[in-house]
């Protein structure tokens, strides 16, 4: 236990660990996510279903919250323990051998999609109206199932959201880093658990980043589609 | 026959541990295609030596690419860049008429620097006195192949038993992460029977001490790899890092 905090290669389990599970998150928030194009009612009936149960929601955000936290946690830490490691650089700072752009981001991406979180949860989840750019309250956006109750209008709130351009493009520049930090990041997780081995390396690596850009696209569809004016209200 | 390249060298020149250290840039004349790099190195030393100045300091011992004295970054890349060769084994041919030539020492926390291109490497040898053994029993010779080595573990063994300690995956990883070292260490006497009874203790102890040494943590980032004159590799790194969760597991 003491060895997984304290050893590098035990901060390694545990970034690989929780970023293996936030993955899993970013994935099926995806496809959630891609049931606007089913229609309003899809994706308002999806959303009420997720809100529906306080105990499973909250047991789902106070784990993907201690996730990010763990996760950024052993990113810090490794980082500065790794930039300690080697103060001083070559002459006129050469790309280190091999190493890819990704690879060398990881810090700097890392960081700015955990300021992108921020954004989006106080966007969308909190619906904080200052940030969101429209002038309009999305916590009073609503309308009703078929049965007549009332429940969050979260098709309008995506297309009002998305309408805005520097909102738009700000979700697709950060959704753009989230799939650079993970076109290294699964690869790399398989290393850092050791499930990796000469014959599956090749494939890992070309999965990874096949997976990446399917997320990528995956996500950007929303914003270009409500841009492009395909999903209207 | 042309009497060789001229070459514009930038040596790092530092003169002990404490001093601060800078660069200097020397004029290396007629240089031979045919020389190794350190022989290169060697001329221009008489050159200063002869002028009264102080030689530039740097390791060399076997001068065939096996012991891992040789230690300098070559315009940027530890050993120079070329496949699987050591410094020492580099050619001047591999240079051009008229080429500037960086000459750096490894730069890591864990390698102090003693003078110009030497690095203090002994904490390479503290790890593998934390772990890097095993116990055998004295007494009698045992029999030659009384303990059976299945033949893809004995590759992978002697695969990894190739490293020579040099320090290059260290030098060039972002991190000077020393995981590629460590790892072909751990990996040469964990494939192998005669490794297990120590097998998770050693892991263990030896993760301990690279941590203590101050060596950086593993990014997979593949520099170490690309630079290992004896093609080390990253797949080791995975095993020791499934050995130690095993370790870490079983509560050890
Ligand atoms: C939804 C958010 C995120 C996901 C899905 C994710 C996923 C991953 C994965 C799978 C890895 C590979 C683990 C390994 O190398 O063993 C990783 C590594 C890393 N992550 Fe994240 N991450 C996320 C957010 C962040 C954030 C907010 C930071 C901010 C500090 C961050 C920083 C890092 C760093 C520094 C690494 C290590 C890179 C390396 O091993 O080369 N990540 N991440
Ligand atoms: S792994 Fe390769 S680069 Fe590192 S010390 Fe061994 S031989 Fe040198
Ligand atoms: S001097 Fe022995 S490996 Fe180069």
């Amino acid at each position: 236990m003491n060895n997984l905090f304290h050893s590098t290669l035990g901060k390694k389990y545990i970034m690989a660990l929780t970023g293996a599970g936030l993955f899993g998150f970013v994935v099926m928030h995806m496809l959630g996510n891609l049931q606007v194009f089913l229609g309003q009612e899809a994706i308002n009936r999806y959303a009420h279903f997720l809100q529906s149960s306080k105990e499973l929601l909250w047991s789902a955000r106070i784990g993907l919250l201690v996730m990010v936290g763990l996760h950024v946690w052993s990113a810090v830490k490794l980082s500065a323990e790794n930039k300690a490691a080697r103060p001083v650089g070559y002459l006129n700072n050469p790309t280190p051998a091999a190493a890819s752009y990704a690879s060398r981001t990881m810090l700097m991406s890392g960081l700015i999609i955990a300021a992108f979180i921020v954004y989006h949860l106080l966007h969308f989840t909190v619906k904080v109206e200052a940030v969101n750019l429209v002038g309009l309250d999305f916590g009073k956006l609503h309308e009703q199932d078929l049965t007549g109750r009332l429940r969050a209008d979260v098709y309008r709130m995506i297309i009002l959201g998305f309408k805005v351009p520097v909102v738009s493009v700000f979700y697709m520049i950060a959704v753009g880093l989230l799939c650079l930090h993970l076109s290294h990041g699964i690869s790399a997780m398989f290393q850092s658990l050791g499930l990796r081995n000469k014959a599956w390396w090749p494939v890992l690596q070309q999965s990874a980043k096949g997976a990446a850009l399917v997320l990528f696209l995956g996500y950007i569809a929303v914003p270009v589609a409500v841009l492009l004016g395909l999903l209207k209200e | 026959m042309e009497k060789g390249m001229n070459l514009t060298l930038i040596v790092w020149r530092q003169k002990d541990a404490k001093s601060k250290g800078s660069f200097a840039t020397y004029a290396a004349r007629a240089v031979n295609p045919d020389m190794s790099f350190l022989e290169m190195l060697d001329v221009v030393n008489d050159d200063l030596i002869q002028r009264g100045e102080e030689p530039i300091a740097f390791d060399s011992d076997c001068r065939e690419g096996i012991c891992g004295s040789c230690s300098c970054v070559i315009n940027g890349v530890p050993h120079g860049g070329q496949k699987a060769t050591t410094a020492c084994q580099l050619h001047m041919r591999m240079f051009k008429d008229g080429d500037t030539i960086t000459i750096e020492p490894w730069r890591a926390s864990a390698f102090p620097i003693v003078k110009d291109l030497v690095v203090d490497r002994s904490a390479f040898d503290r790890i593998i006195q934390a772990g890097g053994f095993v116990s055998v029993r004295t007494g009698g010779a045992p029999d030659g192949n009384a303990i059976l080595v299945p033949k893809e573990d004995c590759d992978l063994a002697m695969d990894a038993a190739q490293c020579i300690g040099c320090g290059a995956c260290v030098a060039a990883c972002k991190n000077a992460s020393a995981m590629l070292f460590v790892s072909a260490k751990v990996s040469h006497l964990g494939l192998l029977p005669q490794g297990q009874p120590e097998r998770d203790r050693r892991v263990l102890n030896m993760v301990a001490q690279m941590d203590a040494e101050g060596f950086g943590s593993c990014t997979v980032t593949g520099s170490c790899e690309a630079v290992c004159p004896k093609e080390i590799t990253l797949d080791n790194i995975s095993r020791m890092n499934g050995d130690y969760a095993v370790a870490m597991v079983k509560g050890k």
